[in-house]
């Protein structure tokens, strides 16, 4: 590679730099007729020690993740140290196959038969995939897939998309920065990156060409990745960031304009270990806490009495401020073994997800009010549950109901589609509070696929057509004297904060290492001010002309290099 | 041949967790060892591969099976790691 820098789409401001790692997630499959010289001893040697390398690797990963993780990767950890797997490597081998052809269908024949019996088994075909390449790529001198198990140094993580399931096991304390190939500002890559405070670049061309171990800068804020910078660039973007998070640190206390309209500002959690960095920030509250972790890589949901204790040490870290609770959100990006959609999906965005999954699970639903309920009844925090993808005023009227039952006195729903924000006044009627999710309002207002990385261009926040749903929600239920807040990411850009106290909301919501800048930006600036910023942004034809339209409005932005 | 004739009561069937603990204990053996489920040719019971494929459910009956000296003492243990509910 020629080129010493690569441009694309900055979605987490910060600087970082580190040796290039790249995740890949396939590797390819050795070719059908692949033959070994003629040694085939040393050839099922080779096989043997692939094979206990992924095992003893895979074994040492579980007993470093401990809990749940233990067992799960000592049992893949076996696999690879199954004598019938060895016993068909050596065979194949035997007669003059290559060790990684031997190794992929030795596999292949376990993987038809647990293919064909379906259900649990079935779902263990993934594993055995994940082992099989891992075994090929030893032997093939390929870069492993996943996560690098034990990094000399922190590094950028480089792919062309990331999944959550590549994400799960993801250290922070590791990972300076995050580059990938696609991706917009609405994709899993930049909600985990806002959300561990780490610096990433979507949607840039040529990443996945970088060679392995290249050091990298990556600027989150303009979206340059240079490759193999100096010393004194590196020192500059260094000192940068620093100069910037000295002056933000300035700003505390509650969120509020510059003539002290208060703007609640709180975090979005994703479980217990989110507490600590959100109190650290100085989080009025929760906005938006995420269950979802309770209810992945299960076979059956949890208990009420499994759920309880998560909910009860968030409550516990917030007493007197409001911790809004969002139940399950399933389906679509985030599929769950226990809750199959009732017919094949072939949109799953536009199939059985959020409160829709709920209306097929009562039970599962119920259980987790149950919990919350129960949890909430030893604490002063002010709880209060809402109901993800809210299409309607009866849906909204359904889950308010059963909070009721379940002794929930606050249930709002989320405005994430188009159908709730422009009938607003219609839910308000029937439900206590709104928090606009900006992604999916995003996704579905564009009819541009999150996950889409072509699309980037649409999944963009600032589009007028987004600001204007923003607007309608915020005035509907300032009508009914309702709240709106907004937990999207999107509240975690500080001009678009602004924007959005212009339009009406009452509150913020964002992952903890976004707080100062917006608690700056908004003490900055005068609610007067928010208000001409969003009505010049919906005067605009397109996202970035109403990006740039509220910045002339918002001028202190620029010298807190914002 | 000593062998023992169990009912599988896990609710997962020798799947998952019982599988893997099955698995563990008969590869402490210095002999082979057998399972067979009604109908189905015996496979290694060392080899979680195949004891998975077996795809034995909960209320199926197996038959686990060595032919060496000793043998008694393992297959008791296995027969009640395979009918623990």
């Amino acid at each position: 590679m020629h080129t010493d820098r690569l441009a694309g789409v900055g979605v987490s401001p910060g600087a970082g730099y580190g040796p290039a790692h790249r995740l890949v997630r396939d590797i390819p499959e050795p070719h059908r007729a692949a033959r070994h010289g003629g040694d085939a001893a040393a050839e099922r040697r080779r096989a043997e020690q692939a094979l206990e390398r992924v095992a003893a690797d895979l074994a040492a990963r579980g007993d470093q993740a401990g809990g749940e993780a233990r067992d799960v990767l000592a049992a893949q950890a076996m696999m690879a140290r199954d004598p019938g797997l060895a016993a068909g490597v050596a065979e194949l081998i035997d007669q003059g196959v290559s060790a990684s052809r031997a190794v992929f269908d030795a596999f292949g024949k376990y993987r038809d038969l647990l293919a064909a019996a379906g259900g649990y088994l079935a779902g263990r075909v993934a594993d055995l995939d994940d082992i099989r390449d891992r075994a090929v790529a030893t032997l093939e001198g390929l870069p492993l897939p996943g996560l690098p198990a034990d990094p000399l140094e922190p590094y950028v993580l480089v792919a062309r998309d990331l999944a959550p399931a590549d994400t799960a096991l993801l250290d922070p304390a590791l990972v300076v920065a995050f580059v990938t190939e696609e991706g917009g500002p609405t994709t899993h890559t930049a909600i985990l990156a806002r959300s561990m405070g780490v610096p990433a670049v979507v949607g840039c061309a040529g990443a996945t060409a970088i060679p392995p171990g290249t050091r990298l800068l990556v600027d989150g804020s303009t979206g340059v990745v240079r490759l193999s910078p100096t010393e004194d660039e590196v020192a500059r973007a260094v000192r940068a960031v620093a100069e910037s998070s000295a002056l933000l640190a300035t700003v505390t206390g509650p969120g509020a304009t510059a003539d002290g309209h208060a703007v609640p500002l709180r975090a979005n959690v994703g479980g217990p270990a989110d507490i600590a960095p959100a109190l650290a920030a100085g989080a009025e509250g929760v906005g938006l806490y995420r269950t979802e972790f309770l209810f992945l890589d299960r076979e059956d949901p949890p208990t009420w009495e499994e759920q309880q204790d998560a909910y009860r040490a968030v409550f516990e870290a917030f007493p007197g401020a409001p911790v809004v609770v969002r139940v399950l959100d399933a389906g679509a990006d985030k599929p769950l073994d226990f809750l199959p959609p009732p017919a094949p999906e072939p949109n799953p965005a536009l199939g059985e997800r959020g409160v829709r999954m709920f209306r097929h699970y009562p039970d599962v639903l119920a259980a987790q009010l149950e919990a919350l309920a129960r949890a909430a009844g030893g604490t002063s925090a002010l709880v209060q549950v809402m109901a993800p993808m809210v299409a309607t005023a009866e849906e909204a009227a359904w889950f308010t109901d059963a909070c009721r039952t379940a002794g929930l006195p606050s249930a709002g729903v989320m405005i994430e589609v188009p159908a709730a924000a422009l009938r607003a006044a219609d839910l308000a009627a029937v439900t206590g509070f709104f928090s606009i999710g900006t992604n999916d309002l995003t996704q579905y207002t564009l009819a541009a696929d999150r996950e889409a990385g072509a699309l980037a261009g649409l999944q963009d926040p600032w589009h007028p057509a987004v600001l204007d749903l923003v607007a309608l929600a915020a005035s509907a239920a300032a009508a009914a004297g309702r709240e709106c807040g907004v937990c999207g990411e999107a509240a975690a850009d500080p001009a678009l904060a602004c924007v959005f106290v212009g339009l009406g909301v009452t509150s913020l919501s964002m992952a903890a290492p976004a707080l100062p800048r917006v608690r700056a930006a908004l003490a900055r600036h005068t609610l007067d001010e928010c208000r001409e910023a969003a009505a010049a942004a919906r005067a605009a034809d397109s996202a970035e002309a109403a990006r740039a339209a509220a910045r002339v409005e918002l001028p202190a932005l620029a010298e807190l290099s914002l | 041949m000593a062998e023992r004739k169990v009912t599988v009561m896990s609710e997962v069937g020798l799947h998952a967790r019982p599988a893997a603990t099955f698995v563990q204990t008969a590869v402490q053996a210095p002999f082979d060892v057998t399972v067979a489920k009604f109908g189905v040719p015996p496979v290694s019971a060392k080899s979680i591969l195949s004891v998975l494929a077996l795809d034995v459910r909960q209320g199926e009956t197996i038959v686990i099976s060595a032919d060496a000296d000793g043998a008694d003492e393992l297959l008791d243990r296995l027969a009640a790691i395979a009918s623990a509910p």
